[in-house]
């Protein structure tokens, strides 16, 4: 392990992914992930990488859809309105079997929205606005440590599904300054290696092989079913048995369980504190994915808690995937804020208290 | 007796999905026949477009990839980081690169992205039916201006090459025809000497090809070579726009 840096957050992202072995980053100015395209521009040459600045997110996310057809280790960035500006793109990532890691700085919507950090993405990140049956895995830390580890992880997680992973995290962690321990570097793949480790990889076929062709397109719809239900439907079902990942705090003799990813769930621990010092027992579910949604986890509730309850800084949106794992079991409540406002622990608390009726 | 001719190994030995008297096969042969003769068949990169072409890459013996509508200069700029020394060409008709994909195309030139585009222009949208392009001409009938474009409906053609000839990183901007041998002649050298630009690092070249599609313009394969001498170069002429020294 390297040794331990003050560092903000979107530079600490950027970093982790040149350390991991990436070299290869096309980026767009969009707040608040801007720190992202500016170290990469000045950093990655010096590792031996190349970087572009793109006319449009359309375009860099399409960038690295050739760069990850080529067999490069591939970073994008961006945040809600660009992410939303690329969801085409995330389902040809899919349709290729492109490794591509995608980092998106959160801000509060819908439209152009504000700057403000918030989790209004869930059901774009979870959900897909690309068209066809596909899934991105997404990540969520809850703080520039953990967000370093998982960035580490997902070129790897990219490379072994052949599938697009994105690190969901709000504004807040873009823009804050923790201290960071960097992992210790992995070597970035040569050109001359793609060939070995990425086989169907453009390479140029060199004359020894048959040519390698990447098709989004599907003419025959036998053969367009065939890939859906026998190449990616198992590789999602892999990823639900492997990937989903959860923390679960205090969760026996809790009368609310809370749950909350991200920043948010910083936030909820305070609030948990708080509250503790009242008299009133809770626990936290912190999903450290979002899709997979880590449903299992939630059957470890107390079956004597009296309410479950999502904290999110959106409308509302993972409240239904928290109503799917609860599955009817206990009543699902809502603490939110919007529009960019973060939630307070007083605030959490106070509305906790409200909903058990405490006076 | 002596060969004068052969397929060349850049084409595969398989049956094309184009309709008769379309000059999409013409073109395909041309790239490969120079990618043949310069020894780089292995050593190349395609990319093929959204149009009738998007499958050109079964016909082609070179690695290569689909990019969705108009991204080809986007996913082309991100294979050449990776290959820096592969030749790296996308392969785009009008609907694509006129005009869903404008603003990868001004930003791959401005860039100087040293790839090679190759432009298939036939006025027309092909394998949706043969709806209106930004390079159909006045006149012209389409399924979406059956009475022929007007200028008050829908403006002007563009002329594509015209555009990108005053953007400094493209450095070799060519537009040939495809209506006779000659022009086809024509065609295989500007292949060549865009190929030529690439190897020697000089920047962005563009070849624009004007090409028929007899089948959405109503006509047989011979009327539609006619059409395009009579009524496509009178607008868009045939002219070298910039070509650098080094591949004069």
């Amino acid at each position: 392990m390297g040794e331990k840096k003050l560092m903000k957050g979107n530079e600490a992202f950027a970093l982790a992914a040149i350390k991991a072995g990436c070299r290869f980053y096309f980026g767009y100015p969009i707040t608040p992930q801007n720190e992202i395209p500016e170290y990469m521009s000045r950093e990655l040459a010096k590792a031996g990488g190349a970087f572009i600045q793109a006319e449009s997110e359309l375009a860099s996310i399409n960038m690295a859809y050739g760069a990850a057809a080529a067999g490069g280790r591939v970073l994008i960035s961006s945040s809600s309105p660009g992410i939303a500006l690329m969801q085409e793109g995330f389902s040809d990532l899919a349709v290729i079997q492109a490794p591509v890691v995608a980092i998106n700085v959160m801000r509060s919507g819908p439209g152009i929205g504000g700057i403000q950090p918030a989790q209004a993405d869930y059901f774009q990140v979870t959900r897909g606005g690309g068209n066809g049956d596909y899934h991105v895995i997404v990540y969520a830390p809850k703080s520039i440590q953990e967000a370093v580890e998982m960035i580490y992880k997902s070129f790897d997680i990219a490379d072994e599904y052949r599938n697009p992973v994105m690190i969901a995290v709000d504004g807040m962690l873009g823009q804050m300054m923790e201290p960071v321990v960097i992992p210790e570097a992995i070597p970035a793949m040569e050109e001359d290696e793609i060939g070995k480790y990425k086989p169907w990889a453009l390479t140029g076929h060199k004359n020894k092989r048959e040519h390698n062709t990447i098709n989004s397109v599907f003419l025959q719809q036998e053969v367009l079913e065939d890939f859906n239900l026998n190449v990616l439907a198992p590789k999602y079902q892999k990823a639900e048995a492997e990937l989903s990942e959860a923390e679960c705090i205090d969760l026996e003799g809790a009368e609310v369980v809370f749950v909350a990813y991200g920043s948010t769930s910083r936030v909820v621990l305070e609030a948990m504190g708080m509250l503790r010092e009242q008299g009133i027992r809770t626990g936290l579910i912190r999903p450290k994915t979002l899709w997979p949604f880590p449903y299992k986890v939630f059957d470890n509730i107390d079956p004597a808690t009296k309410h479950v309850v999502s904290v999110e800084l959106s409308m509302g949106q993972m409240i239904q995937d928290v109503k799917l794992a609860v599955n009817g079991r206990f009543p699902v409540g809502l603490i939110n804020r919007v529009g960019g406002i973060l939630l307070s622990p007083v605030e959490i608390a106070e509305k906790t208290k409200h909903l058990l009726e405490v006076k | 007796m002596k060969t004068v001719f052969e397929w060349t190994k850049g084409m595969l030995d398989t049956e094309s999905h184009y309709c008769p008297g379309c000059t999409h096969g013409i073109a395909h042969r041309l790239i490969m026949e120079v990618l043949e003769e310069r020894g780089d068949l292995g050593n190349t990169i395609g990319v093929t477009p959204v149009g009738c072409s998007i499958i050109g890459h079964k016909y082609m013996n070179v690695d290569a990839i689909e990019a969705s509508h108009g991204r080809a200069p986007a996913v082309a700029s991100g294979i050449k980081r990776v290959h820096p020394d592969s030749l790296v060409f996308t392969y785009q008709g009008d609907g694509d690169l006129a005009s869903i994909g404008t603003g990868e195309l001004i930003h791959v030139a401005e860039r100087g992205e040293n790839i090679c585009t190759f432009f298939i222009n036939n006025a027309i949208y092909g394998m949706t039916g043969g709806q209106m392009a930004p390079t159909t001409l006045l006149g012209q009938k389409t399924t979406t201006c059956v009475d022929g474009r007007t200028v008050k409906q829908s403006g002007s053609p563009l002329r594509i090459c015209e555009m990108i000839e005053t953007i400094d990183g493209a450095v070799y901007v060519e537009r040939v025809s495809l209506h006779d041998p000659a022009g086809v002649r024509a065609a295989k050298k500007a292949i060549e000497r865009a190929f030529k630009v690439q190897e020697l690092g000089l920047g962005y070249a563009f070849v624009e090809l004007l090409s028929t599609c007899p089948t959405n313009w109503g006509m047989t394969p011979v009327q539609s070579l006619e059409w395009v001498k009579t009524n496509m170069i009178p607008y868009y002429p045939v002219k070298q726009f910039k070509c650098p020294e080094e591949v004069k």
